[in-house]
């Protein structure tokens, strides 16, 4: 235990305290900018059973703030380099990474299996379900998020208290909110915020000090200004959780990443050639699509049909009415896949204006 | 009455500015938000919570005057 000793001769850890990290199980979600000083900070203090989820690759411009990665780890999935470092810096805790995305059918059973869950996540469909999840299972939620030079940092669903519905209900309208990984962040914010939330995991496991339940705590790394809001817990929001809890595993996480998404109007197409036309409406849908070439792959098969993607060409992609295509170029562009727009209107449109444009070549 | 805003991330950002003081003669923080819009059209796009001195507050919650905070949710991490 001498590897602890500077908490066990602190009166309010003590061998029992430390007993009480080496029993603790905590699960962190998403190894990034966030999740890398949380993880850190637990696997030194001696948590005994870490759990890392991330399906991300560590990339060169993570490493400005995702400080448990080196050069050496770039490509490689997050939980997994996580967890080879942190095994290095305590080899006598339980490291267990998960290299896949955390999603409706998944996190019921992963959270069961842990005392308290950490959001560390890039986007509000994972934070909205991480917090539902953590509803239905009854964990603790040590929650944190940044914007730039903020961070706002709160424990959600803690011995009875609000949850995060409780503050924002509802995930924001679209384009409402950069929901992004690639925003810009001042490198230090995710450490700062990350340590907070790993400082309020071991208050939890620990029973000392006060946890910030009911309260959001919001920092601002340029004046050093903290504000804190008290949050009441609303019923009516957890009791929505609930009542839907038997249909949760049903639900499907929709990639949100409007602001980078790109849109172009029918009337900015001025030709047919030397572009891909995607059609990610499912099969049956009408009107079909006699006329021109396009390529048809609904957007529950997109993911798995990469390679039906002409990489060379620029690429439009379009559904009934715009809305599905934009998860579309979401998608594509995940997958690294550059010039591919959603389009505006729909296939109405795009029919429309591939006879005017046929006319009046004619 | 005088009334402190304060505007955090992206509302920070549509304001140009972190705090300002506004004169309010109204009854509800609806009403406060109505001068709030009017002064900043972006605002109506955006999402927020309000809290009136560090309390949550709703649409039909009277202003006690004080201190105003506008805070959008973060995603990032």
């Amino acid at each position: 235990m001498n590897r602890y000793n500077r908490h066990i001769i602190l009166s309010e850890i003590g061998q029992t305290g430390q007993e009480k990290l080496l029993n603790a199980k905590v699960l962190v979600v998403g190894a990034g900018g966030l999740g890398c000083p949380v993880l850190q900070y637990l696997a030194a203090a001696g948590i005994g059973t870490l759990g890392i989820i991330d399906f991300d690759v560590v990339e060169t411009s993570n490493l400005q703030r995702q400080v448990l990665f080196g050069t050496s780890c770039l490509g490689q999935n997050k939980a997994e380099a996580a967890k080879k470092r942190l095994e290095d810096l305590n080899d006598e805790i339980s490291i267990i990474a998960y290299p896949e995305k955390l999603t409706y059918q998944n996190a019921i059973d992963l959270f069961k299996q842990f005392d308290i869950i950490v959001d560390g996540s890039d986007n509000f469909e994972t934070r909205y379900l991480v917090n539902d999840a953590c509803i239905i299972t009854n964990k603790p939620l040590v929650f944190a998020a940044i914007y730039k030079f903020e961070g706002q940092v709160s424990v959600f669903n803690y011995e009875n208290g609000p949850s995060y519905r409780c503050l924002f209900p509802n995930s924001p309208k679209k384009d409402a909110v950069p929901n992004c990984s690639e925003m810009g962040v001042l490198g230090v914010l995710p450490g700062i915020v990350g340590s907070m939330q790993a400082n309020e995991v071991l208050k939890i496991i620990l029973g000392i000090g006060n946890v910030l339940s009911g309260k959001l705590l919001c920092y601002n790394a340029l004046n050093s200004q903290t504000f804190i809001l008290r949050i009441n817990k609303s019923e009516t929001e957890i009791a929505k959780v609930l009542k839907e809890q038997s249909d949760f595993h049903k639900k499907q996480l929709i990639e949100n990443c409007d602001f980078i998404t790109s849109e172009i109007s029918i009337k900015d197409i001025s030709t047919f050639e030397n572009m891909q036309f995607i059609d990610v409406r499912e099969l049956h849908e009408l009107p079909k699509i006699e006329s021109i070439h396009i390529t048809s792959i609904p957007l529950s098969e997109l993911e798995n049909s990469i390679n039906k993607i002409d990489t060379e060409k620029q690429k439009v992609v379009f559904c009934q009415s715009g809305i599905r295509s934009k998860q579309a170029v979401s998608i594509l562009n995940k997958a690294n896949i550059k010039n591919c727009y959603s389009l505006k209107e729909g296939v109405e449109q795009i029919i429309d204006a591939y006879e005017v444009l046929k006319t009046s070549q004619n | 009455m005088k009334i402190t805003v304060k505007y955090f991330g992206m509302i920070a950002e549509t304001t140009q500015c972190e705090e300002e003081i506004i004169d309010f003669s109204g009854n509800f923080i609806s009403d406060f938000l109505k001068i709030l819009h009017s002064k900043y059209p972006e605002l109506k796009n955006k999402g927020f919570q309000v809290a009136q001195n560090q309390e949550l507050v709703s649409l039909e919650t009277g202003v006690t005057g004080g201190e105003i905070a506008l805070l959008p949710p973060f995603a990032g991490g």
